[in-house]
């Protein structure tokens, strides 16, 4: 595990681009072997999609042969209805880069079957080849997608009812009416995360300290569904200094110390020769 | 040429979209905007054509519903080739951004009504001209007292209602829109058939009371035919027909409003405005000169001086009509009240398609509407592109 600690989100939200576009390049995709991205949505990763954009109208990269898929989505809410993350990914991200339609691939909350639709998504991942990279935010409650506080750590993608507290979080977004908060997401299981080669965590702000300390300082937990990443082979939690308020001085100190020696190495390593640090 | 089927994504541009100039792209396919969003996730396909716009504002096209002519040409006077004359002005009118329009015809005889309307057949736009929508009919059922620029010896009253009038139009299919005044006797019940048939009746040329107005609205009639214009003027104890701008009748009153910056003052245009915003509807009310040089025209059976762009009826100083095209309107208009640039452009789209009631097809770039565009430049707001139906027809460059 990881930890790059970076001044502010702006500063985050470049880095995480720059590492995207690190490992995309790297790759070099094409029609035989596609690139495959694990994709959130929410506050925290936009930053790093309007970089991508701008990544890609200058030339830079393209997402003609990256496939990708998304953690979540609400269950029974429009497709189009603008707090939906089919909305989201195509407003802020979709629709400004050359992807193919079908390799964008975002589970289907008003499918007559969600358990079909959710089997089908962990087949597509599997056909895909897996996941390549993963990037996924985290609630203030420590949660990876909707895997809520006592999710199974070792969960696949399914239906699941959201705690009263993302609901709470979430009703700004429907007119401060929790009513209106849609009671369940599709997303995407902690096992299916764990399985990608490659997971990158973005964690800004200081209402994400707690969550962050309990991911990184103390033992895996499933109350804590992000702390399963730190026995994940290679995760990267990419944080601004907010962030960090409630860690250990000894845990910052020793990271940031190493920073330098990250930043060398996802700038010219291969991503295997990376798999020796963690 | 754009073949069916071709799914086309204009980038680089604003639109006007939910009352709003947003920085978005517009896509098209079959004639109709389409939902990019719809494409993407369900019939997931890209765009066959990416166009680069370069920062023009994407407008619905114009709505013109009072024209009387243009280009030496004359929809009430010139009867020997109608479709002639018409497809002319359908097509200069593109350069104008003009993507549909209702010819009109003022005060004529019985024998060129019997002559031309039946020729004027409403029609898809095209390369060839504008879309047709139908016939703006401008009397002769209106007030000798305000008679404008139409000739005293066709004036007369719809004593019989609908009657009286077929007496005079002959067949009404390809007509949209009955300019009458409804203190004429009959008229009341004019309105009431005509409206039964789905046309449109405007009120104007007329001397009518409030009250007069009113009882017309209730009647059907949701038009003003050029505010200000060939009626009473504004009294306070009877405001007349500009009352009904601010009238408690439920239903909402359009009316036309010509902004060649001659026929209204600017500060009678803020007065409409300010009191029915949701009404105003720009009219060219444009005559055969339009796009013609000074000198002497014809408008329905009289002769037309136009003198330094102004056109009056030879020998008097009564105007009669407008040289401007929509598009010149438009900045005209968004000058003089200073209004936001959206309001402007809706005042020449969706609004005269509302007072049509096409309002569901027409005057917005909502998915599924008819892709009717007009491009103008961002800063000077003049015509770059206009396209009907997802097809270039006319173009700057």
């Amino acid at each position: 595990m990881r930890l790059i600690i970076l001044e502010d989100a702006d500063i985050v939200a470049d880095w995480a681009a720059r590492f995207v576009l690190q490992r995309v390049t790297q790759f070099a995709p094409g029609p035989d072997k596609r690139f495959v991205l694990g994709l959130p949505t929410g506050g925290t990763p936009l930053g790093m999609y309007r970089k991508l954009i701008q990544f890609y109208k200058e030339g830079k990269i393209s997402f003609k042969y990256v496939t990708t898929f998304n953690m979540d989505e609400y269950v029974g809410l429009p497709r189009d209805h603008p707090e939906s993350y089919h909305y989201y990914m195509w407003n802020e991200f979709f629709k400004h880069v050359d992807i193919d339609p079908a390799q964008a691939h975002v589970l289907d909350g008003n499918a007559p079957d969600l358990v079909a639709e959710c089997a089908r998504f962990e087949r597509l991942i599997q056909e895909a080849g897996g996941v390549h990279l993963f990037i996924g935010g985290i609630g203030p409650d420590g949660h990876i997608a909707f895997n809520e506080p006592g999710s199974s750590l070792v969960s696949r993608t399914r239906v699941k009812t959201l705690a009263y507290d993302t609901l709470e979080a979430n009703k700004r977004f429907f007119g401060n009416d929790i009513s209106k908060v849609p009671r369940q997401a599709l997303t995407v299981g902690v096992g299916t995360v764990m399985d990608a080669k490659e997971v990158m965590i973005l964690i800004t702000g200081v209402h994400k300290a707690l969550a962050l300390a309990k991911a990184v300082e103390e033992g895996v937990n499933h109350m804590w569904t992000v702390s399963a990443f730190q026995q994940h082979p290679q995760t990267l939690f990419v944080c601004d200094e907010a962030a960090t308020l409630e860690l250990r001085v000894k845990t910052v100190k020793y990271f940031k110390a190493l920073s330098e020696e990250h930043q060398r190495m996802i700038e010219d390593a291969p991503v295997q020769a990376q798999r020796v640090l963690h | 040429m754009s073949n069916r089927s071709e799914l086309t994504r204009f980038f680089n541009c604003y639109i006007l979209r939910d009352n709003k100039i947003i920085r978005e792209d517009l896509w098209m396919r079959d004639g109709k905007i389409e939902n990019p969003e719809h494409i993407f996730y369900v019939e997931q396909l890209k765009p066959t054509r990416n166009i680069n716009c370069n920062n023009v504002l994407i407008a619905p096209g114009f709505i013109d519903i009072q024209i009387n002519g243009g280009w030496g040409i004359d929809f009430s006077y010139d009867c020997d080739n109608v479709e002639k004359g018409i497809e002319k002005v359908a097509t200069e009118l593109l350069a104008h951004g003009v993507t549909s329009f209702c010819p009109t015809m003022v005060t004529s005889s019985k024998e060129k009504y019997a002559k031309i309307l039946p020729k004027i057949k409403k029609s898809q736009g095209g390369r060839h001209g504008a879309t047709v929508l139908g016939v703006h009919l401008e009397g002769p059922f209106i007030s000798l007292a305000k008679k404008g620029a139409h000739l005293d010896e066709y004036i007369r009253t719809p004593d019989k209602g609908l009657e009286s009038i077929a007496e005079v139009y002959g067949s009404l299919d390809n007509v949209v829109i009955v300019t009458l005044a409804p203190e004429l006797p009959g008229a009341t019940k004019a309105i009431k058939e005509l409206t039964d048939l789905g046309i449109k009746v405007a009120l104007g040329h007329s001397t009518a009371s409030l009250a007069q107005g009113e009882e017309a609205v209730k009647n059907g009639a949701n038009l003003i035919t050029h505010l200000f214009n060939a009626m009473l003027p504004f009294h306070h104890r009877d405001p007349g027909l500009v009352g009904l701008l601010a009238s408690t009748t439920k239903r909402q009153v359009h009316y036309g409003i010509i902004s060649d910056g001659l026929h209204t003052h600017p500060a009678a245009l803020r007065i409409a405005c300010r009191t029915n915003p949701e009404g105003l509807i720009l009219v060219s009310d444009a005559v055969a000169a339009q796009g013609l040089q000074d000198g002497k025209y014809r408008i329905g059976p009289q002769s037309v001086t136009v003198k330094d762009g102004c056109a009056y009826v030879t020998g008097t100083d009564t105007l009669c009509g407008s040289t401007a095209g929509l598009d010149d309107c438009v900045i005209n208009f968004k000058q003089s009240i200073d209004c936001s640039l959206e309001y402007a452009l809706q005042v020449a789209s969706l609004h005269p398609a509302q007072a049509l009631g096409i309002d569901n097809k027409k005057g917005k770039l909502n998915y599924g509407y008819d892709a009717d565009l007009v491009f103008l430049h961002l800063e000077t707001l003049k015509v770059q592109s206009t396209w009907i139906a997802g097809e270039c027809v006319y173009s700057i460059s």
